[in-house]
């Protein structure tokens, strides 16, 4: 709030851009993934949501430990699989999304370089 | 022998023997020798010998040459040396004797001669020709010589000059056609070179599927080895670091963008969806899908009474399939009841049991003491029964002793009498074929009973049980133990009371009365002495007439209608003895136990006049008199024209429930109070029966007073029933389906005959359609809104009305106020607004101007 009564100088960037701990708004970033976790998760028909690293390692999930790991790891060689398979048919293209469809539920993924983005959901009709 | 020298042909050899030697004086080295190797013979000689001895002569081969010899002296020369192949020869001529004899004299001259060679001159002879001949070498010529040995063939061939260096035309040609074009050596199978298998051993193995991995071990030999192994995880620090880092929260900002896209695609539309595979219904069906008729399956009569019977009441049993009971009655109004009662003392009333096996003959009658109008099996223990008669009286019947005799019946397949009553067969042979007649083992108490024929009776549910107050209590002894019966509602305790003294003088009265030893004393202690419980009085409010019930529902109704499942299972919770529990039955103890408050204890009632009464049977206390009095009726409604001969509640539903009486059918549900959901308008024909489908919930049957059956379906027409069908030809009293199997439900139809038909429900009809129970739910929850709607919408127009009625009263006073003055005014107002109103439009138009003019008015 001090940043907004000072105009004399520009106020300070928007915290949603400060990078990582050094800012005294510590908990900024880590509010900012809670949060976007968060506005996924209240999404309607989601079961479930986990970030996953470049291993297969879960970092944050909203199911139970078991049942994530299980997700990670499966998932985690299924991108891959579908990350050599884009990447060999051409090889400038490159994976951005992938979804599952099932009977019981839809589960889409978002991979990057480092991590991975699994969300599940039941597209109740 | 005559060899003769080809170069001397005047010598002729002779051979001379011993004796012509002799005679001839040429004896060898006597008269020839070597200086005188001849002798001169002569010719004379010859011949004499020749005469002489002929052909032995030796002579004799000259002969001729002898006699052509022209001198006298033959010349005779001894061979020693064999020359001419014979000893002696002959000279045959002068001449050749001369050269004999002067020979040496030739060659010496020879020999002279080559001395004398030089100096004779040569002379030349030209060679002279001789005959060629021949020693033998044309022989070697001619093996030498190279002839031919066949004749040479010669071919002449022409040809047209002009085709000579012509083009030449080729063609093709079918080999096959043209006959010998060519010679074919086909193929053939030859037998000696081919083998034909005629069996063939091969080893066959199941194995699971095996996966043979090797990789580089120091291990010798194969051994099991495991793995255990956990995901690898980061600890909280770890996460807490990681989830702070800028690239997580890049990442998670670029994604979720995506992955939000994603989702709300997914809450708009599902993509995959088959709309027709979602129309269609369950395809699989068991039999014909177009059948939806009732059909046909069995009937059964009773063809031993005497008179004519009507059957009031069916009841499946609710454990034994196949058989069926069957409450008859006969079939006489009052005063004919009143008229020949004398005749119906004899008759037994009856309770008859059937079994699908055997049409004709009843399994089981039970007797009672008077007609039975309903009667129940109780839902714990289904060999005891409870009835209501005529007269007010309950009846109960105990058949436990005879319970085998029915389970060994089996319905429909094999419908042999044997397998049926083997065992009665073996023990009575002569009444194998008579059902027994089981006699009752209680009857109530008339005095305290009901006056009026009991029109309904009901086994209250093992769960709870009722005190004197109408308080609810837990049922401790896991069997049912009470009954309600209808006719001016009572509750019955089947349970011994306390022993009060009047007991005991009853019980020697029993003791003297001689019981038939058949009869089952399970009830003993209620026979004849039975009294209610409680009653519930339904009070008609201010006048002292009370209201009278045919028909009552209770909450927990429904559950009964279930089958074996809970009975079983009940019974086994009951005591540890194995025994029956209604045979020890001990008095309740209702006074030690809590009362349960939340208790729902209201329940519908039909009358006789047609209205549906909701109410409550517990007591309470009157403030004014002080006593236990029935609470006031919750709510009560006129709805049907007629008795109210059923009051169901729907079997998937606690609080819908279901009343026909007279000419139409009314849907209720017990929270809303307002009114039915479903009234039916008049119906052609009475409708006297009915009862809801046990499968599909918008489905119930009516049974009508001829002999029609209407089938409602809920989701199909509301207005009408859906079909309708002619089961008889008489009214249909009493309408009972059952479930046998998920394929296999059949429907009990009793009509005012006597006959008791059995149909079978087809596939249509027993099997809800997909989502059947949530679109009834849905049509009751719109009639339950509508109903509030038509509540709201009363209110509304009640004040509407009333308004409407203020300002019509208004009105009316203005306009008889008006007089003649008043209306010129009137008009006089109306004019000059008009100009006004026309000046200004023409104003907006643009054709006046808006000077200060004076205006019409003014000069008026």
């Amino acid at each position: 709030m001090n940043e907004w009564t000072n105009t004399d100088r520009e106020p300070d960037p928007l915290p949603s851009s400060l990078p990582g701990p050094t800012a005294p708004g510590l908990g900024e970033p880590q509010a900012e993934v809670e949060e976007t976790l968060k506005r996924i998760q209240s999404h309607k028909g989601v079961i479930g949501t986990m970030v996953v690293n470049a291993e297969g390692i879960p970092i944050r999930t909203t199911l139970d430990n078991s049942t994530t790991v299980q997700y990670a790891g499966l998932l985690h060689h299924l991108t891959m699989k579908a990350k050599s398979t884009v990447r060999d048919i051409d090889p400038q293209n490159d994976l951005t999304f992938l979804r599952i469809r099932s009977k019981k539920h839809e589960i889409m993924v978002a991979p990057d370089k480092e991590y991975l983005l699994i969300v599940i959901q039941n597209p109740c009709e | 022998m005559n060899h003769r020298p080809k170069s001397h042909p005047e010598i002729y050899p002779l051979v001379l023997t011993t004796k012509t030697q002799e005679i001839f004086n040429c004896r060898i080295d006597e008269d020839i020798t070597d200086e005188q190797p001849y002798k001169l013979i002569n010719k004379e000689d010859i011949f004499e010998d020749l005469r002489n001895r002929a052909a032995v002569s030796d002579f004799h081969p000259v002969k001729k040459i002898v006699q052509e010899y022209p001198g006298n002296e033959l010349l005779l020369v001894y061979d020693k040396d064999f020359k001419y192949g014979l000893n002696f020869y002959l000279i045959g001529t002068e001449e050749g004797k001369e050269n004999y004899l002067n020979p040496p004299e030739v060659s010496e001259e020879q020999e002279e001669y080559k001395e004398y060679i030089p100096e004779d001159v040569y002379i030349y002879k030209p060679p002279v020709s001789k005959p060629w001949v021949s020693l033998g070498s044309e022989k070697e010529i001619e093996e030498a010589s190279v002839t031919e040995s066949t004749k040479q063939i010669t071919y002449m061939i022409s040809r047209k000059r002009s085709e000579f260096g012509a083009p030449i035309k080729f063609s093709d040609q079918n080999a096959s056609s043209v006959k010998d074009a060519y010679i074919e050596c086909t193929a053939y199978p030859d037998k000696n070179f081919t083998l034909k298998q005629l069996e063939k051993d091969v080893g066959m193995q199941v194995i699971p599927q095996i996966k043979d991995i090797s990789t580089q071990t120091k291990w010798t030999y194969p051994k099991n080895a495991t793995t255990q192994y956990y995901p690898r995880e980061f600890s909280e620090e770890e996460k807490e670091t990681l989830k702070q880092s800028k690239p997580l929260v890049d990442f998670l900002n670029n994604a979720s963008i995506s992955v939000e896209i994603a989702l709300q695609q997914n809450e708009i539309t599902n993509t995959f969806i088959d709309d027709w595979k979602h129309l269609a219904e369950e395809e699989g069906t068991f039999g014909d899908k177009t059948d939806t008729h009732l059909k046909e399956y069995q009937s059964f009569t009773d063809l031993h009474s005497p008179t004519e019977k009507m059957i009031t009441c069916v009841s499946w049993h609710p454990t034994i399939y196949g058989l069926i009971a069957v409450s008859v009655a006969v079939r006489l109004s009052f005063e004919d009841r009143v008229h020949f009662s004398g005749k119906l003392l004899l008759q037994p009333s009856l309770i008859l049991f059937w079994s699908f096996s055997d049409p004709i003959h009843p399994q089981l009658m039970l007797e009672s003491p008077d007609d039975i109008f309903c009667f129940k099996f109780c839902p714990s223990d289904p060999n005891i029964i409870a009835g209501g008669c005529i007269n007010g009286q309950i009846v109960m019947w105990d058949i436990t002793t005879h319970a085998d005799r029915i389970e060994n019946v089996k319905a429909g397949g094999s419908r042999s009498k044997k397998a049926t009553l083997k065992p009665m067969f073996l023990l009575e042979p002569e009444s194998n074929k008579e059902a027994m007649y089981i006699r009752h083992c209680a009857v109530s108490s008339i005095e305290n009973g009901h006056k009026k024929v009991i029109t309904d009776i009901h086994w209250l549910s093992d769960t709870f049980e009722i005190n004197r107050m109408g308080s609810v209590f837990e049922n401790r002894s896991g069997i049912c133990c009470q009954l309600v019966t209808c006719s001016h509602n009572m509750f019955w305790d089947i349970r011994p009371q306390k022993p009060l003294t009047p007991q005991t003088t009853e019980k020697k009265k029993e003791e003297n009365i001689e019981i038939p030893f058949d009869v089952p004393s399970t009830f003993l202690h209620l026979d004849l002495s039975w009294k209610p419980l409680t009653k519930v009085r339904l009070s008609k409010g201010e006048t002292s007439l009370d209201h009278c019930p045919t028909k009552i529902s209770l909450k927990e109704d429904h559950l009964l209608c279930k089958t074996q499942d809970k009975v079983l299972a009940q019974s086994k919770t009951a005591k540890a003895e194995e025994m029956n529990p209604y045979h020890n039955l001990e008095s309740g103890m209702p006074n030690l136990l809590k009362p349960i408050d939340d208790f729902c204890t209201k329940f519908f009632v039909g009358t006789e006049e047609g209205e549906v009464i909701y109410t409550d049977w517990k007591m309470e206390k009157d403030p004014e008199t002080g006593r236990l009095m029935p609470k006031k009726p919750v709510s009560l409604h006129t709805i049907h024209d007629g008795i109210v001969h059923t009051i169901q509640r729907s079997p998937f539903y606690d609080d819908i429930i279901l009343t026909v009486g007279g000419w139409n059918v009314a849907i209720w549900k017990e929270s809303v109070m307002t009114g039915p959901l479903l009234q039916s308008c008049c119906a052609p024909k009475r409708y006297t029966s009915g009862h809801w489908s046990l499968t599909r919930p918008g489905v119930f049957y009516i049974g009508r007073e001829d002999g029609y059956i209407d089938i409602w379906d809920l989701l199909e027409k509301t207005h009408e029933p859906a079909q309708s069908q002619n089961i008889c030809i008489t009214m249909i009293t009493c309408i009972k389906p059952w479930i046998f199997s998920s394929k296999q439900q059949f429907i009990a139809i009793a009509d005012y005959y006597g006959t008791l038909h059995i149909l079978e429900i087809p596939w249509t009809l027993s099997r809800p359609s997909t989502n059947e129970m949530t679109s009834i739910n849905h049509y009751f929850e719109r009639e339950v809104k509508h109903l509030e709607y038509v509540e709201q919408r009363k209110k509304i127009r009640e004040q509407e009305k009333k308004e409407m009625e203020q300002e019509m009263a208004k009105k009316k006073v203005k306009i008889y106020q008006k007089s003649k003055e008043q209306m010129e005014a009137e008009l006089k107002m109306d004019y000059e607004s008009y100009l006004e109103l026309e000046k200004t439009v023409l104003i907006n138009l643009g054709l006046i101007k808006v000077t200060e003019k004076g205006s019409y008015s003014d000069v008026m």
